[in-house]
């Protein structure tokens, strides 16, 4: 092994050359957008907008009000099981719903629950993305995964507008922790038979979003 | 791709000249319709969401420059990322060949005692004819992209890097999974299809062993891979089975985590028109308790460094898999991808591909460009196509010097340069043309300069010339 280790370096380096290291000297640049521009309110809706066009839900709420929307959301669907993670903020439980924790649940377990309750790390406006680094209210990857439905609460302030400023952040848990990291741009789908979309395929079919405003009954 | 069989061969051996491949292609009626309705429609919806960026430019700008960063320290990114992988708790290999790649693979399924893995989508996989070599090493490979799942269960092979099946239409794919993986019952509503598919499959995800995948991309600095898709399946790969094996180019790593803020940007809205695909996944080694708890990462070469070689020629390594240079490529929208012979097909594969295995194996794909262009507009990392296609065609031509081409070219110099000469030429060839001309054009020459009129027509000589009208005006 370390001899094919040794052959395709010697390789990269006889390619290269003395050539490599000189055109290497140029950083790259970067001219590009890595701040956002709009105001916190415009930011949330465009989060809003641009969820909605993967057709996925998305409701904006209160924090007063959370747990009664989760409540909704589970019941709009038909979900009566369902699976959180062990950090799960208690507040979000609502009433007459039974929620399991993945103390861990097997995989067959998670496959008959009817959905999954998460928070999540940061949300992307511009591209509609929810991101999760399997924080304690996030869970392990196959919770969000397995189930068909997923409900995600992601908070005002944790809504970022351009793909670069979400980058800093996700890097530092990477770093720090090695956390692995989902990005979610609404359902699952496909679109391999004559380009026809059919939303769902092996994630959950339904992705519920609530943007929670914290200051807000 | 499914491995075994017919014209679908691993990237080792010498490809079917284009042509006659392109000119079969051509006489299909249903796939030209179905190509010109899928390019278009991709097109029309990349265009819509890059002119959403104002910083579009910006960002391609910043992606050539961050990948040619890559290749010109290449060594010492792959030094970086071996040490980051295995400090996370993975492993990584280093496989000179597609051979030594298939080999690793194999090696981990039989040390878990494995006959069966499920495997993501992956062009990388394809190339090296992975799912051939664990057949034949007693271990079935399941893909679980919708679209590579058809082809699998058909035998058949990918014509278009991004919707594979895109040469198959509803009914085709009904009958298909009425024979193989569902209920007679299943109507061609693509709904019911993708139904069938996700219950057939989803056993196999609760209960696979092991996972095979490529990647999109690799970060040096922190060694975390990265996975985007839009279906779940490469999730269900990457996450659910205990043993997971990524097949990595040893051309896709970036230096640091913050330069995938350029690429998860220029890949989903060039490659299927989204803003962002609907799944990225990135695991950096092994998570205690969530995900694989083994991981191998193998790093291939398989010809890249005979790329890396090539000043010119090595830009095709930017290549970030996205396919716009398909959708927009006149001569792709009407041949399809199964013509280039190659896993990678339309203009990025007509220089990927003869680099990859030498231009003497695959002498025709330089040439199966017109030059518009249109390619190098429209990539996000900007790889100047026809700029690599014409450095190809100087190769190929000087490596199957062809010495009658050569002499006719020579004397052709040589009448043009003497205008007495280049007069007598013209009479001359306004009376041998007589007898060739049909309706008022020459739809076939003579050989040997039949190879000409094969695929064109050729206006015959005007009765007057130039200097001659020009000399009766004044």
């Amino acid at each position: 092994m370390s001899d094919a280790r040794e052959l395709i370096l010697t390789r990269v380096r006889n390619a290269l050359g003395d050539a490599g290291a000189a055109e290497a000297a140029a950083p790259a640049p970067r001219s590009y957008r890595r701040q956002g521009t709009l105001e916190p309110q415009a930011r949330i809706e465009l989060l809003c907008e641009r969820i909605g066009d993967y057709q996925a839900e998305v409701r904006r709420v209160g924090a007063g009000a959370l747990s009664a929307a989760i409540g909704a959301a589970l019941a709009a669907a038909g979900a009566t099981r369902v699976c959180v993670p062990a950090g799960i903020p208690r507040g979000w439980l609502a009433e007459g719903f039974e929620f399991v924790t993945d103390a861990p649940l097997t995989l067959a377990e998670l496959d008959r629950v009817d959905g999954v309750l998460t928070g999540c790390t940061l949300a992307i406006a511009e591209t509609g993305t929810i991101v999760l680094s399997a924080a304690p209210a996030e869970g392990r990857r196959a919770i969000t995964l397995v189930p068909d439905l997923h409900v995600c609460v992601v908070g005002e302030e944790q809504v970022v507008e351009t793909v670069p400023e979400a980058m800093a952040p996700l890097a530092a848990l990477v770093r720090a922790q090695q956390r692995p990291i989902t990005f979610i741009s609404g359902p699952s789908a496909t679109s391999d038979i004559e380009l026809s979309r059919v939303e769902g395929v092996h994630g959950p079919r339904r992705l519920i979003v609530l943007v929670v405003n914290k200051e807000l009954p | 791709m499914s491995g075994a069989g017919e014209g679908t061969a691993a990237m080792s051996e010498s490809m079917p000249p284009f042509p006659p491949a392109a000119r079969e292609a051509l006489g299909d009626a249903q796939l030209r319709a179905n190509l010109a309705r899928a390019t278009h429609t991709i097109r029309d919806k990349r265009d819509r969401v890059v002119a959403e960026l104002p910083d579009w430019e910006e960002l391609r700008e910043a992606g050539r420059a961050i990948k040619a960063d890559v290749l010109a320290h290449l060594d010492s990114y792959l030094l970086q990322f071996e040490q980051a992988v295995t400090a996370a708790g993975g492993h990584v290999h280093w496989a000179p060949d597609a051979a030594a790649a298939n080999q690793v693979v194999l090696d981990v399924a039989r040390a878990h005692q494995v006959d069966e893995v499920v495997k993501v989508k992956s062009l990388t996989t394809d190339e090296i004819g992975l799912n051939a070599a664990l057949e034949a090493g007693g271990v079935h490979a399941v893909e679980t992209d919708f679209a590579e799942l058809i082809l699998q269960l058909d035998g058949d092979w990918s014509s278009h890097i991004l919707v594979p099946a895109i040469h198959r239409n509803r009914t085709e794919i009904r009958d298909l999974f009425r024979r193989t993986i569902a209920d007679p019952s299943v109507s061609d509503d693509p709904r019911e299809l993708a139904e069938a598919s996700r219950r057939y499959l989803r056993e196999r995800f609760l209960t696979a062993r092991m996972a095979v995948s490529g990647a999109n991309f690799a970060v040096a600095d922190t060694g975390t891979v990265c996975v985007v898709e839009s279906e779940g399946n490469g999730r269900m790969c990457t996450t659910l089975p205990p043993v997971l094996v990524t097949i990595l180019g040893i051309e896709k790593l970036v230096p640091t985590f913050s330069d995938l803020e350029v690429f998860l940007q220029l890949l989903p809205r060039s490659s299927t028109g989204e803003r962002m695909n609907p799944y990225t996944s990135l695991w950096t080694g092994v998570t205690p308790g969530d995900g694989p708890q083994e991981f191998h990462v193998v790093l291939l070469d398989a010809g890249r460094t005979r790329v890396l070689a090539d000043e010119v020629g090595r830009q095709a390594l930017h290549c970030i898999r996205c396919s716009a240079c398909l959708n927009v490529c006149p001569v792709y929208s009407r041949t399809g991808g199964h013509a280039y012979g190659s896993v990678y097909p339309g203009p990025i594969g007509a220089i990927l591909t003869p680099q990859l295995i030498g231009i003497e194996n695959a002498p025709t794909l330089p040439f199966a460009s017109s030059l518009c262009g249109a390619c190098y507009e429209v990539c996000p990392v900007m790889i100047n196509i026809p700029e690599v296609l014409l450095h190809l065609r100087a190769k190929a031509v000087e490596s199957g010097a062809k010495p009658g081409e050569r002499l006719a070219m020579n004397a052709a110099g040589w009448i043009f340069n003497g205008r007495r000469r280049f007069a007598a030429a013209v009479r001359l060839g306004r009376l041998g043309q007589r007898p060739l001309i049909r309706r008022g054009r020459i739809v076939r020459l003579p050989p040997p300069l039949d190879s000409w009129t094969r695929s064109r027509d050729l206006r015959p000589l005007s009765g007057e010339s130039f200097r001659d009208w020009w000399a009766r005006r004044r």
